[in-house]
């Protein structure tokens, strides 16, 4: 399940949800990104995003990494609109038979998000206001898989 | 037609949608038209990372477009 949310969630309660009922994947893998406050630096977080293109896009690479990974669920929340330091910006979960799958699925899933997936994400800070774009290491992380 | 501006590029231009009307026939004609009102974003539209979105699909070289139609320009992506 792909959904885009401008409020607040807890990651933990995802993954309870996330988890109930399972009773033929074996394992469970989940990353949590949280907003970073830079020692100061960062003040806030603005995340844009197209909607109706943004969550296809997603579903997409949720799809490719189901079928490369023989996965048997995903999950990815993730927020757009202002984000304060210390808030979940992003949760993938992923559900397999065995943990290899799925922790390399989630890895993968975070890679792509990263750099692929359509977002545009303004900093801002006692600086002013600075738009992140992809970094050599995102770019670096993204090719482990091509 | 619609034009959405995504990321720096609707910092630059200072709106982030806008109607064409009557919208260019092509991709091609509707960057040279906007370049033709606003260079810096002409420039940047044509900038390194750029895509266009042409009723939400990403579309690679020129491209006819509809009069109805929503063309999206994205600047690189970063979530996570």
């Amino acid at each position: 399940m792909i959904r885009l949310t401008t409020e607040r969630f807890d990651p933990g309660a995802e993954l309870t949800v996330f988890c109930a009922g399972r009773t033929e994947s074996g394992a469970v893998a989940s990353f949590v990104g949280i907003a970073r406050g830079d020692a100061g630096a960062t003040t806030a977080l603005e995340l844009e995003a197209y909607p109706g293109f943004t969550e296809v896009e997603i579903g997409r690479m949720a799809e490719t990494a189901a079928k490369r990974f023989s996965l048997h669920d995903v999950l990815i929340v993730h927020r757009h609109g202002p984000i304060a330091p210390g808030e979940p910006i992003v949760m993938v979960a992923t559900a397999s038979a065995h943990r290899r799958e799925a922790f390399e699925a989630c890895d993968y899933l975070m890679d792509y998000l990263k750099s692929r997936a359509p977002f545009w994400k303004k900093q801002h800070g006692p600086a002013g206001p600075r738009w992140v774009e992809p970094t050599a290491q995102d770019l670096d992380d993204i090719a482990r898989w091509e | 037609m619609r034009v959405l501006l995504f990321g720096r590029l609707g910092d630059l231009a200072g709106w982030r949608e806008r109607s064409f009307e009557p919208g260019p026939a092509n991709l091609t004609a509707l960057k040279a038209l906007i370049a033709a009102q606003d260079a810096a974003l002409g420039a940047a539209l044509d900038g390194p990372g750029v895509q266009a979105a042409v009723d939400k699909t990403i579309v690679r070289g020129d491209c006819a477009l509809a009069a109805g139609a929503e063309i999206a320009f994205l600047p690189p992506m970063s979530g996570g």
